[in-house]
């Protein structure tokens, strides 16, 4: 009887951590096949937008359809793959006047927490590092959809959208932007393919 | 004036090239370091990197021009201790190589993203080599440091023409002003150059 009773409970604790293992999805962002876009907009200005890319980044996330509250997100930024598709201009932003890539080469997020707002809506919480100084940020994220790929995988994928402030981070020459480029929209286009 | 170099004196051609780049690299150097500490909101923001792309490709005509000028003709030959000699000749082939790797690396960061060199409205350099890894960085790192160099040595030309025209008394220095008149104090310079 008490053998019996010890052995269901290990079969419900073995079980319930499977379970858990199994909600928790975890996957990796498809920088190899280039599924993901970090793209950034800003004011020329005032007058239009100016628009460009970072073409080196990788992350992981991880999902749970069931408990999405506990999503985690992670991305490293490579700053000096900025490109903005003008040499002259890409130079520039990676010197020290601005970004100054050779001591601060990288970015990066790290999630806090998640805000579900249903239908795949929500808002990420977390730490943002740029040029050494980090800030909390919120990005408003939303799921584009997930599902079996055609190659035997299982992809993810979500856009998110934050503001960045030109001012929050030290760069020796934001201001001469003008007060029109002060805010910077970041967007994110993440896919994700299952561990 | 003669238009070609004899063995005694610089033709017309010789003299306008070298003049003429002598201005126009120097301005260059002003200008690019004027103009990459401008305000975005300068009147001069986009007008100053402008002009010094389109003189960039027109030293680096010149140079080539230069070059040939100097295969196709025979050239006063140059005066001084042995030593004196073989470092201005050491100097001169000095300034083609770095000339000619700032012109190479001032048109690769331009053109690292494919987009033309525009010289001034005339015409413009089509893109050639594009989209290395930090093209536009690596060149412009060459590019600022060749720039010193070339006026450091800008700075010892000088310093070494004036050498041979106050200390040493040689035409070194008239003669690449036109002027056939001696310098005080030397035999005509027909003598001299028998006296060699």
């Amino acid at each position: 009887m008490m053998i019996k009773k010890i052995f269901t409970y290990l079969l419900l604790g073995i079980s319930l951590c499977l379970s858990a293992t199994a909600q928790a999805e975890d996957y990796v962002i498809d920088t190899k096949g280039m599924h993901a876009f970090i793209e950034f907009k800003v004011k020329h200005l005032g007058y239009s937008w100016l628009l460009g890319r970072f073409n080196k980044f990788d992350g992981t996330f991880s999902y749970d359809e069931k408990n999405p509250e506990k999503s985690k997100v992670q991305i490293n930024v490579d700053i000096a793959s900025l490109d903005s598709n003008h040499a002259e201009r890409d130079k520039h932003l990676r010197s020290k006047d601005f970004f100054n890539v050779s001591k601060y080469p990288k970015a990066s997020f790290v999630s806090l927490g998640y805000v579900n707002k249903g239908n795949g809506n929500g808002i990420l919480t977390g730490k943002f590092t740029l040029r050494g100084v980090t800030k909390d940020i919120a990005i408003d994220v939303q799921q584009i959809g997930a599902g079996k790929d055609p190659w035997g995988g299982y992809r993810r994928g979500f856009m998110g959208k934050t503001t960045l402030h030109l001012s929050d981070y030290n760069m020796a020459k934001a201001n001469i932007l003008g007060p029109a480029a002060e805010n910077v929209e970041l967007a994110l286009y993440i896919e994700g393919i299952r561990k | 004036m003669m238009w070609k170099d004899s063995t005694s004196s610089y033709g017309l051609v010789s003299i306008l090239l070298h003049w003429f780049m002598a201005v126009l690299i120097i301005g260059l150097f002003a200008l690019g370091v004027y103009m990459t500490d401008l305000n975005y909101y300068d009147p001069w923001y986009h007008k100053a990197p402008d002009i010094h792309r389109s003189i960039g490709v027109l030293v680096g005509v010149l140079l080539l021009l230069r070059l040939f000028w100097r295969q196709m003709n025979t050239h006063p030959a140059s005066l001084g201790a042995s030593w004196e000699k073989f470092l201005g000749r050491l100097a001169h082939y000095l300034f083609y190589i770095l000339l000619l790797v700032i012109v190479i690396s001032g048109y690769l960061i331009t053109t690292a993203d494919g987009q033309p060199v525009f010289v001034f409205d005339w015409f413009q350099l089509p893109a050639t080599i594009t989209r290395m890894e930090n093209q536009e960085d690596r060149a412009g790192i060459i590019h600022a440091y060749i720039a010193y160099l070339v006026i450091m040595l800008v700075v010892i030309h000088t310093v070494a023409s004036l050498k041979h025209h106050f200390i040493n008394m040689d035409p070194t220095l008239v003669r690449m002003l036109g002027i056939k008149k001696r310098a005080k104090n030397q035999p005509p310079i027909h003598l001299q150059q028998e006296n060699q």
